[in-house]
């Protein structure tokens, strides 16, 4: 994952405009984005792989690839288009440093922890919505039994989990053997600071709050 | 005689051991038949996981191995199938115990004749239904050595000799007009049986996905062509209308009905309830044959309480 130096958090909200077309995921993708630029500009690595599950309202990991050079901003107008490699969910085939097609939901963590078997760290992102789907679970508890490190996961929690988290989505994680913390996902330091806590003998999971 | 699950284990044991591309995914069945090994992980009752992680491994370079039961390994996770490993566009080998009707006694929740037809419903498939445990070997050996996506149907029902070759394999030949028979898999002894006393030209297909259609194209020679698959009748039939799209023909497609089959018992008791031991094989082939009106495969059962 090579990542450069090209645009920077300022200029996401002009990377954003110039996609059109998929208002209704408007709110999903400013959910994400502090998450995911933060992961970019100063968390991966670049042995590092990121995942991102929740492929809906992916308008913010696009404006963060393009603002990182890993896809051309002349790229981002084309969104929706037939002959264009940007949709309303990733597909890996089409977009350089995207690694997994997302869109259905429950999806990333498992093969997140395929990736994190074979050796390699790596961080997945999924929602608090997301992760009704009971395929999560079944990640969330082996990689908790077998201690798999390597697994970084983050809940952007906008609190659109139909029945709710009572307690806090963060509580399943822990009770499975995963380190967790909540923090503020607008805050940039704490959620470096929060990605960092990681022990690297047990997954870890950042809860990174979100309000409309 | 080594079955072809117990030839399975010896031969993915092997691999895991002496290829360090090669790993095992399970979900508890095989764990005891299999070497602890660091790149053999048993995630527990957990099947959707087995193709997601599968997927992930794929991703790392490594050559993922997947084995359940039927039911568990295909159906259970099937949008895992089609999205982490198809829409990603990796590889992995699935490797299946419990053919159709193998498990009678375990009741439908552990059956899964619609196996084939649900993963050639999804593009980028080689699906493979062997007949012999050295069928098997052969498979799964040329399995490992490749990045695609492939499937091995194994069965407790066992021909009683492999038969070498890829594609459509003539075993006998029968007259120019005589009917081409071809037998899938497991089926081929009992499709032997049922023809020995007709003029038939009968051939053998392990692999049905590809299905080969110029294979089937070479061999018939007359119009007639009929299909005994182990599993879902019928679910190789537009393979056949493809081949022959630009020729007369009649296809008879014997396998499994479509239907919900109350019924425990034995493998023995299933074959012969679906039509295909050599008897059921033969009358269905004679009724066809000497009439050009539809044959209803649907079995004829004595009926029985659904309640008390």
């Amino acid at each position: 994952m090579a990542i450069s130096e090209a645009l920077g958090y300022c200029d996401l909200p002009q990377l954003l405009t110039l996609q059109t077309g998929d208002e209704k995921h408007d709110w999903s993708a400013l959910s994400t984005l502090d998450v995911l630029w933060v992961l970019y500009d100063r968390v991966l690595e670049p042995d590092d792989r990121f995942l991102l599950s929740k492929g809906h309202g992916p308008t913010a990991y696009y404006a963060v690839l393009a603002a990182k050079g890993l896809i051309p901003v002349e790229t981002l107008p084309t969104f929706g288009a037939f002959d264009s490699p940007l949709g309303n969910h990733p597909d890996r085939m089409l977009v350089p440093g995207v690694e997994i097609s997302s869109g259905s939901l429950g999806h990333g963590l498992p093969i997140a922890v395929g990736i994190a078997l074979a050796g390699r760290r790596v961080f997945c992102l999924v929602g608090d919505g997301e992760l009704d789907e009971g395929s999560n679970w079944e990640a969330v508890q082996y990689a908790g039994r077998v201690g798999l490190g390597r697994l970084i996961a983050v809940v952007v929690d906008n609190f659109t989990s139909t029945y709710h988290w009572p307690g806090g989505v963060e509580r399943r994680f822990e009770l499975e053997g995963w380190t967790a913390v909540r923090i503020d996902g607008a805050d940039h330091d704490a959620l470096e600071h929060a990605f960092a806590a990681a022990t690297g003998d047990r997954p870890h999971v950042v809860v990174a709050e979100v309000q409309r | 005689m080594s079955t072809m699950r117990k030839r399975f284990y010896t031969v993915a044991g092997r691999a895991v051991e002496s290829d360090s591309r090669t790993a095992l995914v399970l979900a508890d069945i095989g764990v005891a038949e299999l070497p602890h090994h660091p790149r053999v992980f048993n995630l527990g009752i957990r099947e959707q996981l087995t193709i997601g992680v599968a997927a992930g491994l794929a991703l790392e370079g490594l050559r993922p191995i997947v084995h359940s039961y039927t039911p568990f390994l295909v159906e259970r996770p099937y949008e895992q199938i089609k999205l982490d490993l198809g829409h990603q566009d990796l590889g992995a080998v699935l490797v299946s115990t419990g053919a159709s009707y193998d498990s009678a006694r375990s009741g439908r929740t552990h059956q899964a004749p619609e196996d084939v037809a649900a993963l050639g419903a999804l593009p980028g498939w080689t699906i493979h239904v062997p007949g012999h445990p050295d069928e098997v070997e052969r498979m799964l050996r040329a399995a490992l050595g490749g990045d695609d996506r492939v499937y091995i149907r194994l069965s407790e029902e066992t021909n009683a000799s492999a038969v070498d070759g890829d594609g459509l394999v003539v075993v006998r030949r029968g007259s120019d007009a005589a009917p081409l028979v071809v037998a899938v898999g497991p089926a081929l002894d009992e499709t032997v049986a049922a023809t020995r006393e007709l003029d038939a030209t009968v051939a053998y297909l392990a692999t049905v996905r590809p299905f080969d259609r110029a294979g089937l194209r070479t061999a018939l020679r007359g119009t007639d062509v009929a299909l005994v698959e182990p599993y879902l009748a019928g679910t190789s039939s537009a393979e056949v209308a493809a081949a022959l799209v630009d020729r007369p023909h009649r296809l008879l497609a014997l396998g499994v009905p479509n239907a919900e089959f109350r019924r425990y018992g034995s493998p023995a008791e299933h074959r012969a309830a679906h039509g295909l031991d050599a008897a059921g094989i033969r009358a269905s082939l004679d009724a066809w044959l000497n009439s050009y009106t539809r044959v209803d495969r649907v079995p004829t059962l004595p009926p029985y309480p659904l309640r008390a």
